[in-house]
């Protein structure tokens, strides 16, 4: 449970970090370091190079620009859970926040890490997803903004470039309701399957744990914009999906769970 | 005996005094092996198979050896010289038992996955653990096996030269044509397989060991995160070939064990057999990986259970058996964990006739041994699931099966039928106080209401009476079931001249608090402050007889000890306080810190006086002794039998299989309560521990024989978030059987646990027709019960 030897540079800035970035190989970004560094001690993962960005006070905060909520990259699990802004005006993002692990967890990682990282198994990723929201990207040629739906490529793969850094999330405001709906069997874990469901007009849904991403549960979305019942809809929550199998849950149960929580997100937020 | 904690209302015992433990515990002052800094030592790195079963052909180390910082690598083979005995197992529990030679690395064969091959020494951790993966080891891959029935069938040998898997197989059965007849004649026989999975002891601190030799004279300092310092100076004289004399063993702060560091490991044998080879201090801590594949493992059972039972449910015998898993070599006390439990099949009830066998067989996993419990939960499990099966098929509430069958209370001392005489008991009582306690008929009409109302989120109330043995032991008892050593205890107690009190017990306190209760009951019987006794232990040079701290025997016996070394300490007191006084021995009252004269409190001496008398020596009568010391090595003349009754409910949610606990009532009655809020500790943490066996844990393999969970991503063990308050009470039976009136505690809570927790699932999901759910009752496996049911609708 000890890393293999590598690299530390810390960044002074995004721009130093993008540099940094782009002239080592194989390097990491370090922010909270609670999905890089239990792969590193596991010898999962090795970067030969990591780059401290946790000291970048100016890429945590949370900020209205009228349409939707600026969140920064470093913003911690404990911050975004506990912003009056974003309980107002997003709230499904940290009641999901404040299902993150435990609460030295919630204190060190951040929710740019949590995205970064892209774990199919993780909270904010999927609220993220149903949320529709932008995230924006710094790189040597500047910046760019990709959009959630097309930020997660695979098993802990996103859109990110080597040598780019999430800087900021851009949350869409919305006054309709909401739900998550967590499954696991210790406070402390990832889901075994979470569903997270958003009202705003149309209803947005992104499952938790069902795939190697997270991922919208398109079925369920097309079922109701149909028409369907929520209990008609909710049928369809695992249809065209091969969730995992592993030492929590077969493929079989997370697909009759899918199922169940996705019935009871939809009551809470179409209740 | 009768009980001699009694007397001034002032006493210290029985009240809930602070653990003066705590504060260097919680303050991070407390030295564990980590904290010991030590200069000019070399790390220690092992090398483990990644295969469960395969020979050794090569190990090549020339790579390791180049590694920066590396001093030393060594294979199984390099050292075969170095040791004068394979690692020991201290309970051949037949004349016949099957023990394969086991050392500290494998030379020729490894047998699971985790097994040492090699060692790397280097002058920091991180080098020792990056050359490991430089050691290229040429392994042939031989068949494994896993499964226990499978390894039993001898279709593939663990250990070749053994001829078998079959280690032993144990029986205590004192009459069989009773028990034939028994099964022959009864109006109703239930017979149950039950599996007792795997557990991973899970210490906050992992092993570890500092060996320092010293410079001249050639002797050695252990220090080891263990809690039997005192066994493993004896062994590690034995195995490793240094005299005892040169050998001092300490256990620093030890963070916690649950049994898993009552054993002789590996690593400790050869930290020590290395620094007498390099003359260096050497140290190793294990990594928490390590610790799952490294350290022993718990349970691992499958049990067979037929119990008989006349037509009211009178249960006329208990028949029993049990495969146990001993894992790829033998332990410490390996197979002897099974028999722990081999008496006591019956519970608290008064059943005539009885049977146990238990055959230990060998499979290419960790070796098992005691973890918390130790064969007790295993047979309170398979006991309390088969009385509410019974129940059930004769249709009678749980709680009145229990009362038919409870040994009555003026049967005790209760000769039981597999041989032993439970000291003390009053099981009526303490059933009926938890079952007003959790408001019984409420719950049971309220599991109605939702019943009849359809609800999906269904109630289940489990309960669970255990009665155990602890307090190990009389040694004649050890020896009579081929134990290696004794069960007795030693303690010293001596007032200091300035009337301070030292007391050095050979108990090795890991977290049970042992500092507070000993001074708590020389304190009650000096009539001194607590604060005024010190308590030195877990160190071979301050406390050189010792038998340490397990199997729920530290107060009992230890404390015992205590108590009777400060009795014989303030008899020498009182012969220099009647020369003083110029009165008869006998004629001297002791109270509050002073003799007095029989009805002349004037005339009083004070044990200060006395006390630095002793230590002058000046005015001494004729024959006594300088100095106020006393020894007393107590062997105590039976366990003890700790009894209660536990009861979980809980809310099942019929769309996820998930459970909920939510309220968890526990009586416990222990006998007489040194400190009750250590002994309600106790209980939390046997019951936490108890529920994480019937809802969480379990160490799962695959096929190859890997461990696949050995983090605490995958490996369950819960937090706090899992639990609701645990709402405690307690009966007091005194044990008759030391001065103290006293039981063990340390496993109540674990051996009374998982059978509640079961019960309430089953309880729970009786509309579904399902009649047991293996532990862990994981959300899925409920889910899947609860399909089975309707699919065969």
């Amino acid at each position: 449970m000890f890393p293999a030897s590598f690299d530390f540079f810390k960044a002074s800035s995004v721009a130093d970090a993008v540099s940094i970035l782009s002239r080592e190989d194989d390097a990491k970004l370090l922010a909270g370091g609670h999905s890089l560094l239990p792969l590193m001690k596991l010898r999962l993962a090795s970067p030969a190079v990591l780059v401290d960005i946790s000291a970048l006070e100016e890429l945590a905060f949370v900020e209205d620009k009228g349409d939707y909520v600026a969140v920064g990259a470093l913003t911690r699990h404990h911050d975004v859970a506990n912003s009056e802004l974003l309980k107002s005006a997003v709230p499904i993002l940290p009641f999901v926040a404040s299902k993150v692990g435990d609460p030295s967890v919630r204190h060190r990682g951040t929710i740019g890490g949590s995205i970064a990282h892209g774990d199919g198994a993780s909270d904010l990723p999927a609220a993220i997803l149903a949320l529709d929201s932008d995230l924006v990207a710094v790189g040597p040629d500047g910046e760019r903004v990709i959009q959630a739906k097309d930020f997660f490529l695979g098993f802990l793969e996103t859109a990110l470039r080597p040598n780019e850094i999430l800087t900021e999330i851009r949350v869409p405001k919305f006054s309709g309701g909401w739900s998550y709906q967590k499954f696991n069997r210790r406070a402390q874990d990832w889901a075994i399957v979470g569903v997270a469901a958003v009202h705003n007009g149309s209803t947005k849904i992104s499952l938790v744990n069902m795939a190697s991403t997270p991922i919208r549960a398109s079925a369920v979305e097309a079922a109701l914009a149909d028409g369907a019942s929520v209990e008609v809809a909710s049928g369809v929550a695992s249809e065209g999906l091969e969730p995992p199998s592993d030492l929590n849950a077969s493929a079989d149960y997370r697909r009759h769970l899918a199922q169940v929580l996705v019935k009871r997100a939809l009551t809470e937020a179409l209740g | 005996m009768t009980a001699l904690i009694t007397g001034s209302s002032e006493r210290v015992t029985g009240t809930r005094l602070l653990r003066r433990e705590d504060p260097k515990l919680l303050t991070g002052e407390a030295k564990f092996i980590d904290d010991i800094t030590q200069q000019d030592v070399l790390y220690m790195a092992l090398l483990r198979s990644p295969m469960a079963h395969a020979r050794i052909d090569s190990v090549d180390t020339s790579a390791a050896m180049k590694m920066p910082g590396v001093v030393a690598v060594f294979s199984g083979a390099d050292l075969k010289g170095d040791w004068v005995a394979p690692m020991p197992c201290a309970w051949p529990v037949t004349a016949d038992m099957k023990n394969p030679p086991h050392y500290p690395l494998a030379a020729d064969v490894v047998n699971y996955v985790g097994d040492a091959v090699a060692v790397v020494l280097a002058s920091d951790k991180l080098s020792a653990i990056d050359a490991t993966e430089r050691i290229v080891v040429k392994y042939e891959s031989l068949p494994v096996v896993l499964d226990l029935q499978d390894a039993a069938s001898d279709r593939v040998l663990v250990h070749p030269d053994l001829g078998t898997n079959t280690s032993f197989v144990w029986e205590v059965t004192p009459d069989k044509a009773k028990v034939d007849h028994a099964f022959a004649t009864a109006v109703h026989v239930v017979k149950s397989r039950y599996i007792q999975q795997r557990l991973i002891p899970s210490a906050m601190e992992p092993r570890g060991v500092l060996v320092v030799p010293q410079p001249y004279g050639g002797d050695y300092t252990v220090f080891s995160s263990t809690q039997i310092p005192h066994i493993l100076k004896v062994m590690l004289s034995l195995t490793v070939g240094i005299s005892e004399t040169k050998l001092r063993v300490i256990a620093p702060s030890v963070g916690g064990a649950f049994g898993s560091k009552l054993n002789i490991y590996s690593e400790e044998v050869l930290a020590l057999t290395l620094a007498r080879k390099l003359h260096r201090p050497i140290r190793w801590t294990e990594e928490r990986s390590e610790n799952a594949q490294a350290t022993i493992h718990g349970r691992g059972q499958l049990q067979d259970i037929d119990i008989a039972a006349d037509e009211n449910g009178k249960i006329l015998a208990v028949r029993v058996n049990v495969l146990a898993d001993m894992g790829g070599y033998l332990q410490l006390l390996t197979p002897g964990v099974p028999l722990l439990g081999g008496f006591l099949y019956h519970g608290l009830y008064d059943v005539p006739a009885y049977s146990f066998t238990c055959t230990g067989v060998f499979t290419n996993k960790t070796p098992t041994d005691a973890y918390r419990g130790a064969g007790r939960p295993e047979a309170t499990f398979a006991i309390e699931r088969s009385i509410d099966r019974l129940a059930r098929k004769i249709g009678v509430d749980p709680a009145e099966i229990r009362r038919r069958n409870f040994i009555p209370a003026e049967k005790f001392p209760y000769a039981s039928a597999p041989g032993l005489v439970f000291d003390s008991g009053n099981y009526l009582p303490n059933l009926e106080k938890a079952l007003e306690m959790v408001g019984y008929p409420e719950i049971r009409s309220e599991q109605m209401k939702r019943r009849s109302g359809g609800s999906k989120k269904h109630l289940g109330v489990g309960l669970s009476c255990y009665v155990e043995m602890c307090g190990l032991a009389p040694s004649k008892v050890l020896g009579s079931l081929r134990y290696a050593a004794g069960g007795w205890e030693s303690a010293t107690v001596r007032i200091l001249p300035t009337s301070k009190v030292q007391v050095v017990t050979g108990t090795a306190p890991h977290g049970q608090g042992h500092e507070t209760s000993w001074s708590m009951i020389v304190s009650d019987r000096l009539g001194i402050a607590p604060d005024d006794v010190e308590v030195l232990h877990s160190d071979t040079s301050i406390a050189p007889y010792g038998l340490d701290t397990y199997g729920s025997r530290s107060l009992s016996v230890g404390g015992s000890a205590v108590f009777m070394a400060t009795e014989k300490v303030l008899g020498k007191a009182r012969q220099i306080a009647a020369h003083k006084l110029e009165a008869s021995a006998d004629d001297l009252d002791y109270k509050d810190g002073s003799f007095c004269v029989k009805g002349s409190p004037d005339k009083a001496v004070a044990l200060s006086t006395i006390a630095f008398e002793a230590f002058t020596g000046h005015d001494l009568p004729e024959g006594v002794e300088p100095n106020l010391e006393a020894t007393v090595t107590w062997d105590p003349p039976n366990f003890t039998f700790p009894f209660g009754t536990h009861i979980a409910v809980v809310e099942i949610d019929e769309d996820t299989g998930a459970t909920e606990l939510l309220r968890y009532v526990a009586v416990d009655d222990v006998g007489n309560q040194i400190n009750p809020m250590i002994v309600e500790g106790q209980i939390h943490g046997g019951i936490a521990q108890g529920v994480a066996q019937a809802l969480f844990e379990e160490a799962v393999y695959d096929g190859s024989g890997n461990l696949l969970n050995p983090t605490f991503t995958d490996y369950l063990v819960p937090s706090a978030a899992e639990y609701p308050s645990f709402e405690l009470g307690s009966t007091v039976t005194p044990s008759p059987t030391n001065p103290l009136g006293v039981k063990g505690v340390g496993e109540a809570g674990c051996i009374a646990s998982p059978p509640a927790v079961i019960n309430a699932v089953v309880d729970a999901l009786s509309d579904f027709g399902v009649e047991h759910v293996d532990m862990p009752a994981s959300p899925e496996k409920i889910w899947t019960a609860i399909q089975s049911f309707r699919r065969s609708r």
